[in-house]
């Protein structure tokens, strides 16, 4: 029993944090988000670079092969840091995607490779989502679908030269698309009942990916808020000495920190394949959008009219945890799983029901 | 990282699995703010220590079993799944005791630390008085040194437990000339001294679960002073780092509450569900009380590779004393109109749990005050 990280996996944690600190700066991040592609190449090589791409690729294909608690430190900080959730789910989500389909030898050979040094993109097609992120990247498109007979299918489809109609979100570091609703037949590479575990298991890591981002975004938008009512003054006084505001930051602290150790449960429970991890993971997601929401709340309420405006970088942190609380299974979602879970015979309940 | 019990530690739940299962009683215990129900409870405690379980991560040669704080979570767990008895003694062993680890003589622990753990004595806490309630450091209670002897006169309140209590650990001002924090001493009153009185007051359920003290010349001798004179301010607060923190208020004790709330729902699922948003709080209790789980076993690891506790803890006290509240309220939505019959067996217990609760985010230190201590503590903000 030892709940904590070790010391290797603190520093991957302090490294990334510190490499994004230097070379991900809001400012460079909001001028990014304007160009019409909404990625820099520049960014993105020294990303990859930095081994980052390249963290949960295995080893066979050039990469680290790091599992879901490792992942979900580096998540964190990409939240932290408003990086695109794009690299989590190239990097992490489709690479492990990949892995677990034995009939992806070919496409994982071609490749986690370039995933893992930069020069590829994946993106994912999922029921939980009703668009792809940065398809307009994408070496590669794992679409999980309904076939004609209803049950899902996997295809594998090239990006080159697909059709995408391009939808436009309030985040401005999303880059989103629709794929046609027609995919080749060649393009098929699973069918059956192995599709759907496929697709749950997708959907877990995915949602594990976006909880600890929103962990992170939670904590930066703390951050922002505390540098700014310390120094803003009124009556004479930084407005952080006053109770009121006060009072909303703590309660910030207070989701942060009743959601992290929720948040690695449930990447513990992941990486082992526990048999209660589908619940966790819900609760985990559940946690950190609740967090990051507060911390959204909280946040614009202590900053004032400032920070309704587009100027001041919360806005920025806050358009990303509002809509990444619905990336990957909205709160209907995730508590009807967990409801499903707990509200019958012989649900985990109790005392050391969840560890045992 | 890893949540797997080692071998002795499995070993050490089967351990006090069995003995629970031998030794807790068969039918619950009176109320422990009542005479007949104090006495039930000090006879369990006395069983508790016999059986080596009263206060595991207290020293053997104490009256503990010199268990590290995982153990102390386990055995946590093992006691509420069987909804053993409620510690009649917490004060003294949960907020005490530490403190006496820490501050105390070799002389004051053997004196104290075995007798507490076997309930034969019973501590009550003298901080609060009429005019230092959240201003703590506004204590005007004196305890004037003349010789080998402090001489205590004024007025404690909010006493818990105090009507049944033998002794009483409080804060003093032993510097008439200073103010605030400065010149406090902790001292450690025998309740049966020449000069108390004692005048229950009847809380929300109707019991008297507290009391105010008064002091009229009451003499005690300097050799129950917990740390140096004038000092008691640090000693206190080293009381209450450890009252917000871990051991207060065990994981287990709000896990278990957030079973029979999922059992509640269930067995009134048809008439609960009638209001859609009940069904959202029974989740919101089972996860919130996971959460505490595990952002105990967190603060355990990170404890044991020799992190200190610190203003986080004030999170702890938010946390619990609100996931107690909305379990209870959310309870009292179920049962509906039955709610109020205080003797019907199925609402008794969530009735006296709902009038408990509704304290929790007042004792110990205000939820306003913790959230204070987070914004200045953890965040840095200016003091008001």
């Amino acid at each position: 029993m030892d709940f904590t990280f070790t010391e290797e996996q603190v520093a991957l944690r302090d490294s990334i944090n510190r490499f994004l600190m230097k070379e991900a700066a809001p400012e460079l991040l909001r001028e990014i988000s304007e160009t019409s592609g909404g990625r820099s190449r520049e960014l993105h090589a020294k990303i990859a670079a930095q081994g980052i791409t390249g963290l949960s690729v295995p080893e066979a294909h050039g990469g680290v092969g790091l599992g879901d608690i490792d992942w979900t430190l580096v998540t964190e900080e990409l939240g932290y840091h408003a990086i695109p959730d794009s690299l989590v789910e190239s990097s992490y989500v489709a690479t492990a995607l990949l892995g677990s389909v034995p009939e992806a030898g070919a496409l994982r050979e071609q490749w986690l490779p370039r995933v893992a040094d930069g020069t590829a993109h994946i993106s994912i097609e999922h029921p939980a989502n009703p668009c792809v992120a940065d398809a307009h990247l994408a070496d590669l498109i794992l679409a999980i679908r309904a076939g004609k007979d209803g049950a899902l299918e996997l295809h594998a489809v090239s990006g080159t030269g697909l059709q995408r109609s391009t939808q436009v979100s309030i985040d401005a570091s999303r880059r989103l698309a629709m794929l046609p609703q027609k995919l080749a037949a060649s393009t098929r590479l699973l069918t059956g009942a192995g599709v759907q575990t496929l697709a749950d298991a997708t959907l877990d890591r995915a949602a594990l990916g976006v909880a600890g981002q929103l962990v992170g975004l939670a904590q930066r938008m703390l951050d922002v808020s505390v540098d700014y009512v310390a120094q803003r003054k009124q009556f004479g006084k930084p407005i952080g000495s006053f109770q009121a505001v006060k009072h909303h930051l703590a309660d910030v602290v207070t989701k942060i920190e009743f959601a992290r150790p929720v948040l690695y449960r449930a990447a513990l429970a992941l990486q082992r394949g526990d048999r209660h991890r589908a619940v966790l993971i819900s609760h985990a997601k559940l946690a950190a959008g609740d967090a990051a929401w507060t911390a959204a709340r909280k946040g614009i309420q202590v900053h004032g009219a400032c920070g309704y405006t587009w100027e001041v970088d919360l806005q920025m942190y806050m358009k990303r945890a509002w809509v990444l609380d619905a990336a990957w299974g909205d709160r209907g979602f995730h508590k009807a799983r967990l409801g499903h879970e707990l509200l019958r015979d012989g649900a985990p309940l109790g005392p050391a029901a969840t560890l045992q | 990282m890893d949540l797997d019990f080692t071998p002795q530690q499995q070993a050490f739940r089967t351990e006090v699995r069995a003995w629970l299962r031998a030794n807790v009683p068969k039918s619950p215990l009176a109320s422990y703010d009542t005479r007949e129900g104090f006495e039930q409870h000090r006879a369990w405690e006395a069983k508790l220590a016999a059986g080596g379980y009263s206060c595991v991560i207290w020293p053997k040669d104490l009256g503990g079993r010199g268990s590290d704080l995982n153990e102390w979570l386990i055995f946590e767990e093992e006691y509420h799944a069987v909804d053993a008895p409620m510690r009649v003694n917490q004060n003294g062993i949960m907020l005490l005791g530490p403190t006496l680890m820490e501050f105390g003589t070799a002389e004051q622990k053997a004196q104290f630390l075995p007798r507490m753990a076997r309930c034969d004595d019973m501590w009550a806490q003298g901080w609060s008085e009429p005019n230092a309630g959240s201003d703590m450091a506004a204590i005007t209670s004196r305890a004037i040194r003349e010789g080998d002897e402090y001489v205590l006169n004024g007025q404690k309140t909010w006493s818990t437990r105090a009507v049944f209590a033998n002794w009483l650990f409080g804060l003093f001002r032993s510097d008439p000339d200073s103010s605030r924090h400065k010149g406090l001493t902790y001292l450690l009153v025998p309740m049966d001294a020449v000069g108390i009185t004692v005048r229950p007051i009847r809380a929300l359920n109707g019991k008297q679960a507290f009391a105010e003290v008064f002091f009229d010349d009451v003499r005690v001798s300097s050799a129950n002073r917990l740390g140096k004179e004038g000092e008691g301010w640090n000693v206190a607060m080293a009381t209450a780092g450890f009252e917000r923190g871990l051991l207060l208020r065990s994981p287990a004790r709000f896990q278990r509450t957030a079973k029979r709330l999922v059992e509640l729902y269930r067995r009134h699922q048809v008439t609960a569900d009638r209001d859609p948003s009940i069904r959202d709080a029974v989740l919101k209790a089972w996860m919130d009380a996971e959460a505490y789980n595990l952002a105990s076993y967190h603060t355990v690891g990170r404890v044991a590779k020799g992190h200190r506790v610190g203003a986080e803890a004030s999170t702890n006290k938010i946390f619990w004393s609100e996931l107690d509240l909305q379990m209870h309220e959310t309870a009292m939505r179920i049962l509906g109109p039955r709610a109020e019959l205080i003797d019907d067996p199925e609402v008794h217990e969530w009735l006296e749990g709902f009038l408990f609760a509704q304290a929790g985010p007042i004792y110990a230190g205000t939820n306003e005050i913790q959230r204070n201590i987070i914004a200045e503590r953890v965040l840095g903000l200016p003091k008001s």
